[in-house]
């Protein structure tokens, strides 16, 4: 079959050379975009860093655990914190619910630990780390130096970048290589550092909030995570204070045959407000990696946190091999009166996308909002959504869903929007659209809704179909090409999300919907 | 996508529980798919409330051995529903065949009708390729044990096949009588090409009821469906529709329900042949003060052939703790073009305490299609009732126009009026009982 599809698009290139055969080929597709396709390998972070790295024995147990708690001179109780979590996770089997179909994960025969020899003995600053793991994330566009700011921008040429700052603390395998703006930051009475830094420096804010919004053993992959994370990011933003500058990490795998575990704690004090930026990617490789991470986030009163993901692991080739395999379980609690949480997403890279930002809303008149945009070409498979869980009272809710599903990709919406009988005056609106470009991929919706008192208004809505061809016949004639036709209804497609995401990451996200959806086309 | 029923020990005693205490028929022309079907409870065993497809309806009180007594129904009695109308009646009080209060003679033109307790008894019979086939389809993929059971346990039902137009319209009435009835009814319906039938139900059947319809449309075939399940506050229902239809065939169903204490509808629609069309929709209204209502609308359409449409209309109004539930899939095949699928399930709560559990749902493999699905909870729009007081109308009458006009787009996918307007009339009773007076 798979042989078989390759030999047509082999024909349709050739044949392409009469204006007659571009017809015949369905919605949206010409000879540019198949070059483009062909030309471009898809896939642009999928290069590696030859770096000499030291492992943990392979394979997960007790002994594994400690050794990574050791690694990370954490104290006692943070030790046993983990080794319960393990206790835990062996009695407990992995959710097969999901629309996945993904080969049995050999938990046994992977990497837990992987860091760059040049980082056991932990550089002081900066300019002690290794000029290779530097010159990685240059090569990223995110820069470790801190006269530099954030190179999102690349590709939107002309777009005037401002000269915004932008704090990052860049994970490589499963360490923290540094934290940009610190001082700068510190000033600010913001702390923002990795988490392995957190434990040994900031213990009670650790011990006090580490697990109170996703719990030790909340879920099979979450329970993984609290035993084996290595890092991750810290943030606490003291009360009424707006954070200076936007916060973000960038992980990236490199190591081969190795998992990523982080875990990431923010807390918004009261009054507070931060905006977090997430981005990843990984090398090519033709075995799946496994990727279980957990973010967690307190909002205290009348605090607000807008975080913001552009998900782009390596999505395995065309044929399905390789890829991450992405199992996250991020949660936000509103735990005071009129905090807000804004949860946005763009989801294209991946294998397996398993992902569900949740929000808590317990605060009266608090707010959860989640827009997503989730792509899904070739063999990826995204099951993706979020729970919106109204317990005070007067508090709202939004969803935004586009998923877009292209070549023999499965694309899933799954929600849950739960009333309490307490939550009264509750308001969600729910809007999950699907497009589908290809007969063989699919497209599918899964919401939850329960309401338990009347008081509440609840409104889902979720529509399939196809890029619409009044659309694309409208942009034809006035004078698009076929390609920039889709791309327009595309992006219009996916405006409401892309409008959420903050500017630099609202580019780099444009650009990627582009690229994804060109590999999709034909 | 539910997984199946998980095998354990527990579910495994349950299942043999309930069959020890049953009495199987055995011989005639459905001992084949009886024992097929018995095979089927067995490997999947009976629903618990941990499976996924019951979330949010336990189903205990359907599966337990002895199932819970249900006083009769001890209110003002309505004349029955279609009861002025011409049509064939067969009735069944609490799961017999009541002889006297069914027309004298089965017979009508355009249509073969016998029942499953006669027909039983013979070898052969155009029904036994039915029996219990479309049931068996409709275990994927998700199972349905309940239905499996009803076919391996049923002690009767009606046989109809519908050759040409039927010159009026098939009336099942179902009389509750014993508090303590277990009654287990199967029918199966063929449309032959180009043949057209109407089937009416009504009634609460017994203090427990399972009921399994199987409705298979030829080519061309056009079936309609009016039911109303009876006023009786404490019965239990379990009723299972199976469909499968051909090309340019028409499947229109619709339910009205008030008052129950567990009622699951579920309805497994099979589209086969192009250009089909198919449109499910049901009214329910609940009122926790007469006893606990809860009310399940479960809906899985299978689209699997090019340019048809199916519609799910489902309304619930919920007061003094009523419970609605609404499980609604759209399955649209690869290869499925052209297909129009719409689903809505709304619910008015008309207080704090009662419920709305929805799962919409759409699973899409094809991809020159629209489909859509909305579902919507909350009061009644405040804004409308100050209209309405506005213009002089009393609040009371103000709530019961706008519950109506909330229902109106379930009841409109009835295509005969009269029976429409019959339906309309029985829900005005049902509302001005509930007047505050």
């Amino acid at each position: 079959m798979r042989m078989g599809d390759q030999g047509m698009e082999k024909e349709d290139k050739m044949a392409l050379d009469t204006d007659q055969d571009i017809l015949e080929v369905r919605d949206g597709v010409d000879r540019e975009t198949v070059e483009t396709v062909q030309n471009m390998g898809a896939y642009k972070y999928g290069w590696n860093t030859e770096i000499e790295m030291e492992y943990a024995p392979i394979g997960v147990n007790e002994d594994i655990v400690r050794l990574i708690s050791a690694k990370n001179g954490e104290p006692g109780w943070m030790t046993d914190w983990r080794l319960q979590a393990f206790r835990r996770w062996q009695a407990m089997e992995e959710p097969r619910w999901a629309m996945l179909h993904y080969p049995e994960i050999d938990y046994q025969s992977q990497y837990y630990y992987a860091q760059p020899k040049s980082m056991v003995n932990k550089p002081k600053s900066l300019d002690e780390v290794d000029p290779k793991l530097l010159a990685t994330y240059a090569k990223l566009g995110i820069p470790l130096k801190e006269q530099m700011i954030l190179a999102g921008v690349e590709g939107a040429d002309g777009a005037p970048s401002e000269a915004r700052k932008v704090a990052v603390d860049a994970v490589f395998d499963s360490v923290s290589v540094g934290t940009t703006f610190k001082a700068e930051l510190a000033k600010a009475g913001v702390i923002f550092c990795s988490i392995s830094e957190a434990i040994r420096e900031h213990p009670e804010l650790v011990r006090k909030y580490l697990g109170s919004v996703v719990p030790q053993s909340d879920n099979f992959f979450a329970t993984l995570n609290s035993a084996v994370f290595s890092d991750g990011s810290f943030v606490y933003i003291p009360p009424n204070t707006k954070c200076p500058m936007e916060l973000s990490t960038y992980f990236r795998i490199n190591a081969e045959n190795t998992g990523q575990f982080e875990r990431t704690l923010i807390i918004a004090d009261k009054g507070s407000y931060v905006s977090y930026l997430e981005g990843c990617t990984a090398p090519k490789r033709d075995v799946a990696q496994l990727h279980a991470a957990v973010v967690e986030i307190v909002i205290l009163e009348d605090a607000e946190v807008k975080y913001s993901t552009v998900q782009n692991w390596y999505p395995g080739d065309e044929e399905g091999k390789g890829g991450i395999y992405n199992f996250v379980t991020k949660r936000a609690d509103c735990r005071g009166d009129r905090a807000k949480v804004m949860w946005t997403q763009v989801e294209t890279g991946s294998a397996i996308t398993w992902k569900y930002p949740s929000c808590i809303l317990r605060g009266d008149d608090s707010q959860g909002e989640f827009y997503s945009i989730a792509i899904a070409n070739n063999c990826q498979q995204a099951d993706t959504g979020t729970k919106m869980i109204h317990l005070g009272k007067n508090t709202r809710s939004r969803i935004v869903s586009k998923g877009i599903s292209a070549g023999k990709a499965q694309n899933t919406y799954r929600g849950l929007v739960s009333m309490h009988p307490k939550a009264t005056n509750g308001r969600n609106y729910t809007q999950c659209d699907s497009l589908l470009i290809g007969d063989k991929c699919g497209a599918h919706t899964v919401p939850y809704i329960e309401v338990k008192n009347n008081s509440s208004r609840v409104e889902h809505e979720a529509t399939t179909s196809k890029v619409d061809d009044d659309q694309l016949f409208y942009c034809r004639s006035r004078g698009m090409d076929e390609e920039e036709a889709v791309a327009l209804v595309v992006n219009g497609f996916c405006r409401e999300v892309l409008q959420a995401l903050p500017m630099e990451f609202a580019m780099e996200a444009q650009s990627l919907v582009a690229i994804s959806l060109e590999g999709s086309v034909g | 996508m539910a997984a199946p029923a998980r095998k354990d020990a527990a579910r495994e005693a349950a299942t043999e529980a309930r069959l020890a205490a049953m009495d199987l028929p055995k011989g005639g022309f459905t001992t084949m798919a009886r024992a097929a079907a018995l095979a089927r409870v067995r490997a999947a065993g009976l629903p618990s409330k941990r499976d996924e497809y019951w979330r949010y309806t336990n189903p205990a009180e359907l599966t337990v051995a002895d199932g819970p007594e249900a006083a009769l129904f001890a209110g003002q009695v309505e004349p029955q529903l279609f009861g002025a109308r011409d049509r064939l009646v067969v009735a069944f009080t609490d799961g017999r065949f009541d002889a006297e209060r069914s027309s004298a003679d089965l017979a009508l033109e355009g249509v073969e009708i016998t029942r499953l307790a006669v027909a039983d008894a013979v070898d052969l019979h155009w029904a036994r390729d039915l029996y219990g086939a479309l049931e068996a389809d409709g275990q994927q993929p998700v199972v349905r044990p309940l239905a499996a059971l009803n076919t391996a346990a049923a002690t009767d039902g009606v046989l109809i096949r519908a050759t040409g137009r039927a010159a009026k319209p098939v009336h099942l009435v179902y009389y509750h009588e014993s508090t303590t009835s277990d009654a287990i009814l199967h029918h199966c319906i063929r449309i032959e090409s180009g043949a057209e039938l109407t089937l009416l139900e009504t009634g609460p059947a017994a203090a427990r009821f399972s009921k399994v319809m199987e409705v298979d449309l030829a080519a061309g075939g056009r079936f309609h469906h009016v039911r109303a399940q009876g006023r009786d506050h404490s019965r239990r229902a379990i009723t299972h529709i199976f469909t499968r239809l051909g090309a340019g065939s028409q499947f229109k169903s619709f339910t009205l329900t008030a008052n129950g204490v567990l009622t699951r509808n579920e309805c497994v629609i099979d589209i086969r042949g192009d250009g089909a069309v198919a449109h499910v929709a049901g009214a329910a209204l609940g009122d926790g003060a007469t006893g606990d209502f809860h009310h399940d609308d479960t809906v899985f359409v299978t689209h699997d052939a090019v340019g048809c449409e199916s519609r799910q209309v489902f309304k619930k109004v919920l007061k003094n703790g009523a419970v609605g539930v609404f499980q609604g899939k759209i399955l649209v095949k690869q290869g499925a073009q052209k297909t129009d699928g719409y689903q809505i399930s709304q619910a008015l709560l008309l207080d704090e305490d009662s419920q709305f559990l929805a799962k919409p749902e759409l699973e899409i493999y094809a991809d020159d299609v629209k489909c859509s699905h909305g579902s919507t909870t909350g009061a009644i729009d405040d804004t409308a009732l100050f209209y309405l007081r506005s213009r002089g109308v009393s609040r009371e009458d103000a709530t019961a126009l706008l519950v109506l006009s909330f229902l109106a787009d379930a009841i409109a996918e009835i295509e005969d009026e009269g029976l429409q307007a019959e339906i309309v009339t029985r829900l005005e009773g049902w509302l001005a009982r509930r007047r505050k007076g």
